[in-house]
């Protein structure tokens, strides 16, 4: 029983050693909505980032904002700001918490906490409808954020 | 920048999009009633929305038409249906609702009054609610399921009855807390997403959330035939979808909470003509 319990620990440990650093959701540091640090420790791939802004699955992004490099993908919202220029207008640190937390940045904001597990009123178990279970966790992962600050500081006008 | 997004959408969704805003438009009904679609906000929500709008003005142009001439309108056939039950003799008592209410049209100015307070129950009603105490204490039946076929059957024709009336739900009195209760959840942000009611259908009416056209979420026009479902839809089966697209965990159709809901969102329609059964996307 020991023996096994170890093994999978060196397993896990192994498969996840790049993610040893990773900033649990509760845990990030936002200094005026900015967060300095990046959540994992592994620069963010802006192909990958690409994907989950434009992807309805993943970041869905686009269904409140534009982006031009994007307009191979049908239908973008209106509700937020156009994002062509992002990189130009945002640092690093400040696009890292825009998109783990938006609220921390823009007081109220309509945009999703995307990096956040506590402090929702009803959470759900995704689009079922049904209450959150135990598999509840952030809209994206802590190097998915990453990939998708990457992106956006690809975003220069 | 405006000026920018707008070329870009032009350019990306030229296909698909029609118009962010809602459209100018008249609804005039077999060639015969002209709706009221848009008028002055009722003075509960003045500091929030100066003019109301039914959701009929933004859809699309065929979307709009079909709902012009009954002929066109599938939820028509959900009205003949409601006709049917209202004639059709069920239960202990071997009553039809016709056997007390005589000819379904004896029932126009009944849906612009709901939800309603219910002096004897004490408590708010919704339409609903009002068949079902019918067919269990009146006609000694079993009662429909809340959002059921035959419920949004009924509810088509109650509403299809009262076409032309405006919308006039009472707020005040006895149905107050009800109605501030409703207005709390409206202005509550549910759900992973964090987003109320009022995020989309207030701060954001005539924006695009990706390839839906947001309205005011107006209750005037239901039960609607959607052509996504291509059925029937109720008042609360609506909001239940609203509420899961937070990703939250939702309210049950019929709850208190959307009974509430439902008589604050009426509210907010107050004065706009009822267009049930509507024809939307
Ligand atoms: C439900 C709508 C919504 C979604 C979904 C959304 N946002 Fe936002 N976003 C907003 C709004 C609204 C603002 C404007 C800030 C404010 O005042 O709240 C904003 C602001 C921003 C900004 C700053 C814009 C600027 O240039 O000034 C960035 C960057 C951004 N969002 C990125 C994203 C990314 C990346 C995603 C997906 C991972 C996303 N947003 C998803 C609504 C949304
Ligand atoms: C994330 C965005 C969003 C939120 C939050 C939301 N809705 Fe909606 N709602 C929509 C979209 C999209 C539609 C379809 C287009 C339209 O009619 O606005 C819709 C449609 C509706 C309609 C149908 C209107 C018609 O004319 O057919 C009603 C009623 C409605 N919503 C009520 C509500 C209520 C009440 C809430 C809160 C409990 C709510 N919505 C929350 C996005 C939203």
């Amino acid at each position: 029983m020991k023996r096994t319990y170890l093994a999978v620990l060196a397993l896990t440990a192994s498969a996840f050693a790049l993610s040893a650093e990773e900033i649990a959701p509760t845990a990030v540091a936002f200094n005026e909505g900015s967060v300095e640090s990046s959540l994992t420790g592994v620069a963010g791939d802006p192909v990958m980032g690409r994907e989950i802004v434009g992807s309805k699955s993943l970041g869905n992004c686009v269904a409140c904002h534009q982006v031009t490099d994007l307009s191979d993908i049908p239908f973008h919202g209106e509700i937020g700001p156009m994002l062509d220029g992002a990189g130009d207008r945002w640092s690093e640190a400040e696009l890292r918490g825009i998109v783990a937390n938006a609220k921390m940045m823009f007081e109220d904001s309509l945009m999703p906490s995307f990096y956040k597990t506590e402090g929702f009123f009803r959470p759900g178990n995704a689009y079922t409808g049904k209450a959150a279970d135990e598999t509840f966790g952030p809209l994206l992962t802590a190097q998915q954020i990453e990939d998708v600050v990457a992106y956006l500081a690809t975003l220069k006008e | 920048m405006k000026k920018f997004m707008s070329a870009v959408l032009v350019s990306t969704l030229s296909t698909t999009m029609v118009m962010a805003d809602p459209v100018d438009d008249t609804l005039i009904l077999n060639e015969e009633i002209t709706l009221v679609t848009r008028t002055a906000a009722p003075a509960h929500m003045a500091d929030a929305v100066d003019e109301i709008m039914s959701g009929w003005l933004f859809r699309g142009t065929e979307t709009r038409a079909m709902q012009m001439d009954d002929f066109d309108n599938p939820g028509m056939i959900f009205v003949e249906k409601g006709e049917d039950l209202w004639n059709t003799a069920e239960g202990s008592e071997g009553k039809s609702c016709a056997s007390c209410h005589n000819d379904s049209d004896s029932m126009a100015g009944v849906r612009p009054v709901y939800p309603k307070y219910n002096e004897a129950a004490g408590e708010v009603r919704t339409l609903e609610m009002q068949v079902n105490d019918c067919r269990e204490n009146r006609m000694g039946a079993e009662p429909w399921k809340y959002t059921g076929g035959d419920m949004t059957n009924m509810t088509a024709l109650l509403a299809s009855v009262s076409r032309g009336l405006p919308v006039n739900v009472a707020i005040d009195g006895p149905a107050q807390s009800t109605w501030e209760a409703g207005k709390e959840l409206y202005y509550t942000r549910t759900g992973q997403l964090e987003l109320a009611c009022a995020s989309c259908h207030e701060d954001n009416y005539g924006n695009m959330i990706r390839a839906d056209h947001l309205s005011q979420g107006q209750i005037n026009g239901f039960p609607t035939y959607r052509l996504k479902n291509t059925k029937l839809n109720s008042v609360h089966a609506r909001f239940k979808g609203c509420v899961r697209d937070t990703r939250a965990e939702t309210f049950k159709p019929g709850s208190d909470e959307f009974i509430a809901l439902e008589l604050y969102v009426a509210s907010r329609g107050n004065g706009l003509s009822v267009e049930g059964p509507s024809v939307r996307n």
